[in-house]
């Protein structure tokens, strides 16, 4: 059942509906790279989209730019060097993992360990005081019903 | 004592937010900074000659990305008029993807407040210089390199504030 929701939840991604005029002359190679490329490469307009899915001018032109590139030869590595020497890491859906967005990356985990931490450290002083407690409860529950009786 | 911690963390998570809800998320940073104009060489609106990066360099100079087409370069176009009438700053417009005609009907209306007008009917120079929506205002520096971008409409205090000063010799 779980599998059959993960297989109609990816249906999305297969079914582009893609104008045939975008891979055009590319051989199978190239035209696998193209749907890659343009699921990889953030439309600056509609920032939450990729230029695959986009219907921005913007990002009909970033398109036409890959395509471009890859029927003259040049790599990915290139083609996405080319957009962010432009548009800087932004344009790459995936930030890259440098230095300075390693506090984007490992941010939510220090944070979940930090919140982790505190968490043990609380419940630790808490189950230290309760003993005591537990103690003091039988003795006035024994005293309440020996007054009720 | 036991609440210390937890509330120093807080208080730096709303600092940390604070700080962060300042920034406008749209706005994208420009990886030209500090970086030579872009090379291009293209026709001009109503005159003859082309117009290149190696023209924009000698003094400096504000490059406007507008189209007939867009809004927010009507917004923005009083304060570009004053910029260029009252300050004597030299703007020099870049056209982006718009037919000459709609340009010249348009300046011819709203009035222009550009020394030259460089047509990019094809978008390419905006590729180059990484626009990705109009009007984007470059500032250059007298050696034609990119010092600042300004997105989204000009304002005053934004010249006021962060163009003005970057711009040696121009009155504030």
């Amino acid at each position: 059942m779980r599998m059959l929701l993960f297989i109609f939840m990816m249906l999305p991604a297969i079914a582009m509906a893609m104008n045939p005029a975008d891979t055009a002359g590319m051989d199978a190679a190239q035209e696998a790279r193209y749907r890659v490329l343009i699921q990889e490469l953030r439309c600056l307009v509609c920032q939450n989209q990729n230029i695959a899915d986009s219907d921005a001018p913007l990002a009909e032109d970033l398109r036409s730019q890959v395509r471009r590139q890859i029927l003259a030869g040049e790599s990915n590595a290139q083609i996405t060097e080319y957009l962010t020497q432009r548009y800087g890491d932004f344009v790459l859906y995936n930030p890259p993992f440098k230095a300075i967005t390693l506090l984007l990356w490992l941010g939510p985990v220090v944070l979940v360990l930090l919140a982790l931490g505190m968490a043990y450290l609380f419940t630790r002083r808490s189950r230290k005081a309760s003993p005591g407690s537990t103690e003091l409860d039988a003795e006035k529950l024994r005293k309440l019903l020996d007054e009720s009786k | 004592m036991r609440y210390l911690v937890p509330v120093l963390v807080l208080l730096g998570l709303i600092v940390l937010l604070g700080v962060g809800l300042k920034n406008d998320p749209r706005e994208v940073p420009s990886p030209l900074i500090g970086k030579p104009a872009p090379t291009f060489n293209l026709k001009l609106l109503g005159e003859e000659g082309s117009y290149t990066n190696a023209d924009l360099k000698g003094r400096p100079v504000l490059v406007n990305f507008f189209a007939s087409w867009c809004e927010g370069c009507q917004v923005e176009h009083p304060v570009l008029l004053k910029l260029a009438k009252e300050f004597n700053v030299e703007i020099i417009g870049m056209d982006y993807k718009d037919a000459p005609a709609d340009a010249t009907r348009w300046l011819a209306r709203h009035g222009s407040p550009y020394r030259k007008v460089i047509l990019d009917e094809q978008g390419n120079a905006g590729l180059d210089w990484g626009v990705y929506g109009v009007p984007e205002t470059f500032v250059l520096n007298a050696d034609g390199v990119i010092i600042y971008k300004h997105i989204g409409p000009m304002t005053e205090a934004a010249w006021r504030e962060k163009i003005a000063p970057l711009m040696a010799g121009v009155k504030p």
